[in-house]
């Protein structure tokens, strides 16, 4: 018997070996556009030449490049809210909507998963050109609600099911509305997931290619800039440098994400009673006590 | 799921289920469902120019049937996008069970490390392997100037095994988090009771985690097998001409030879190619005992 725990335990010191190993082919190509994007060379090669900050200012001064931040940060907050928006209702519906058509619409929701980008880059290419207005910022948009929307959708279903039925049940018999319920009750007990889908379907869309190339018109996203450098090698430095901030700024977000979800996760793993103890709760049920 | 909504009074008011029901409607319905039908739609139309094209016809399935070029290129796709979900399911495994089994206080930490390049920039992570790759690129310096190779080697770039490592990269962390689920939710007493019963940890393994974790096995092979059978990123940054796949062909139709029946046909194509797959999937998944 303890034979067999020192065999799992020896095992388990390999798996953990691989592990960092898995996390090293992970995380090492990636790494390496930040390490060259500092390389006193035009190419990406070994030894390296030196460091140098150059290639950074070349990213100032670039009205293309700022162009194409503007686009990409204004279609990734619309597109984020319109995700967003579809994800908590679509999901709050199916959940306590009770009827064949909210599940219908929440399990088409979650289609876009099995459907290569590709294709639901010319879907929409041919229907924003059968509406009229063609490719375009808002045809990107729209795009992007698409391809954001299945995570926002299981991120706010598993947070609605995750709150205990009591507290909804206890708000409309006591005479609240279903929208008084949504709005006082269930909105604010959920206010950390919400942020949570939002900053990721941000980041889904600030990252996300294949759609946007179909979608776009005369005014490109941040990566269609880079695909568009990509032909050049003179702006390869340049590209890294790009890429090494977009990299930062992905991280940053998706850490806070993160966090922010964990918080929510919390609130679940300390009421998992439908009566919550006061003094386990964290700010969502203190902010449902107080309403 | 659905156990906890049988007893509360029925009492929702048509505004609010209408206010509630149309932003997912008009979404799923629209962008999702209609345009899918334009596809199709389009598909059995001729190509004379215009947007929706003209007649009826079933020219363009017969050309996709008929032509060797479309099947050596679905078929190099099909079998690019098999090998990166063998590889990106295999190698994600083990990382799953060391999660689900040996990670105790570091598996949050872990989770978020293996999920965070899932929210980086796909073109980036494709473009990483670029520069890797590349003639006077990282690995062939680097192999140069540790002395194992004295010339630099164009065998890495523009090769179908530059687009698998490419792509299973790039889908890794795709794969870990359905088959973590998986071997997580799996009864803990299922396990004594295999112990308990006498079960070495490798018959254990085999005769019960593997099976139950099945379902997440199979729910991560399909979410890296559908979007890497239609990628045309990949092929044409890393990939060459020998490696062109059906996802190229279609952007093609709808790019520089502008013939969008024809696309929206190899379109149709794919999506009944993936559809095979998903009855195949969730046949094995029922014959596995789904708990999804």
């Amino acid at each position: 018997m303890s034979a067999a725990r020192t065999n799992a335990r020896e095992g388990g010191r390999w798996l953990g070996v691989y592990v960092l190993a898995y996390l090293v082919f992970l995380y090492l190509p990636v790494a390496l556009i930040p390490l060259f994007s500092f390389n006193n060379s035009i190419q990406a090669a070994f030894p390296l030449q030196g460091f140098t900050l150059q290639w950074y200012g070349t990213l100032f001064g670039n009205s293309a490049l700022s162009g194409a931040l503007a686009n990409s940060l204004v279609i990734g907050v619309i597109a984020a809210t319109g995700a967003t928006l579809c994800g908590i209702t679509v999901s709050y519906m199916d959940l306590y909507g009770r009827s064949p058509l909210a599940a219908t619409i929440s399990a088409i929701a979650r289609l876009p998963i099995l459907i290569p980008g590709v294709i639901v880059g010319i879907s929409l290419l041919i229907l924003v050109n059968l509406i009229g207005f063609g490719p375009s910022r808002i045809a990107i948009v729209l795009g992007h609600i698409l391809v954001a929307l299945p995570t926002t959708v299981v991120i706010m279903r598993s947070r609605f099911a995750a709150i205990p039925k009591t507290i909804r049940e206890a708000a409309l018999d006591l005479g609240a509305s279903d929208w008084t319920t949504f709005r006082r009750v269930m909105l604010p007990l959920s206010l950390p997931a919400i942020g949570s889908a939002f900053m990721l379907a941000f980041l889904t869309s600030f990252d996300e290619f294949i759609v946007a190339f179909f979608l776009a018109g005369t005014e490109p996203t941040l990566p269609l800039y880079i695909w568009s450098q990509l032909r050049f090698p003179k702006s390869l430095p340049t590209v890294m440098a790009l890429g090494t901030a977009i990299l930062a700024v992905s991280f940053v977000i998706a850490a806070f994400a993160e966090i922010l979800r964990h918080r929510g996760l919390g609130a679940q793993r300390t009421a998992p009673a439908d009566l919550p103890k006061p003094q386990q709760t964290e700010r969502g049920e203190l902010q449902w006590h107080s309403t | 799921m659905s156990t906890f909504v049988a007893t509360e009074p029925p009492r929702t008011s048509p505004g609010f289920r209408l206010a509630m029901l149309l932003p997912g409607g008009l979404v799923t319905f629209f962008l999702i469902l209609f345009a899918l039908g334009l596809v199709l739609f389009l598909a059995f139309r001729g190509n004379d120019g215009s947007l929706l094209g003209a007649g009826f016809t079933l020219a363009n399935f017969a050309m996709v049937a008929s032509d060797p070029l479309y099947w050596t290129v679905t078929l190099r796709s099909l079998a690019i996008a098999g090998l990166v979900t063998l590889a990106t399911v295999v190698t994600a495994y083990p990382v799953a069970y060391y999660l689900a089994f040996h990670a105790g206080r570091r598996r949050g930490l872990l989770l978020f490390l293996v999920t965070l390049p899932f929210w980086t920039s796909y073109l980036l992570r494709v473009f990483a392997w670029k520069i890797v790759l590349a003639y006077n690129g990282v690995l062939n310096s680097a192999l140069i100037e540790s002395g194992i190779w004295s010339e630099p080697t164009l065998a890495f770039l523009n090769t179908p095994a530059a687009v698998i490592v490419t792509l299973a990269h790039a889908y890794a962390p795709f794969a870990i988090l359905p088959i973590y689920v998986a071997l997580d939710t799996i009864p803990k007493s299922l396990l004594e009771a295999a112990s308990d019963l006498g079960a070495r940890p490798f018959t254990s393994f085999r005769r019960v985690v593997l099976p139950n974790s099945m379902p997440g096995v199979l729910a991560a092979a399909l979410v890296v097998f559908v979007p890497t059978v239609g990628d045309y990123v990949t092929p044409a940054l890393v990939g060459g001409p020998a490696s062109t796949m059906i996802g190229t062909l279609i952007q093609a139709e709808f790019g520089k030879a502008n013939d969008w029946p024809f696309g929206a046909a190899l379109s149709v194509a794919v999506m009944l190619v993936i559809l095979c797959v998903v009855l195949v999937v969730r046949f094995a998944d029922r014959r596995f005992g789904s708990r999804t």
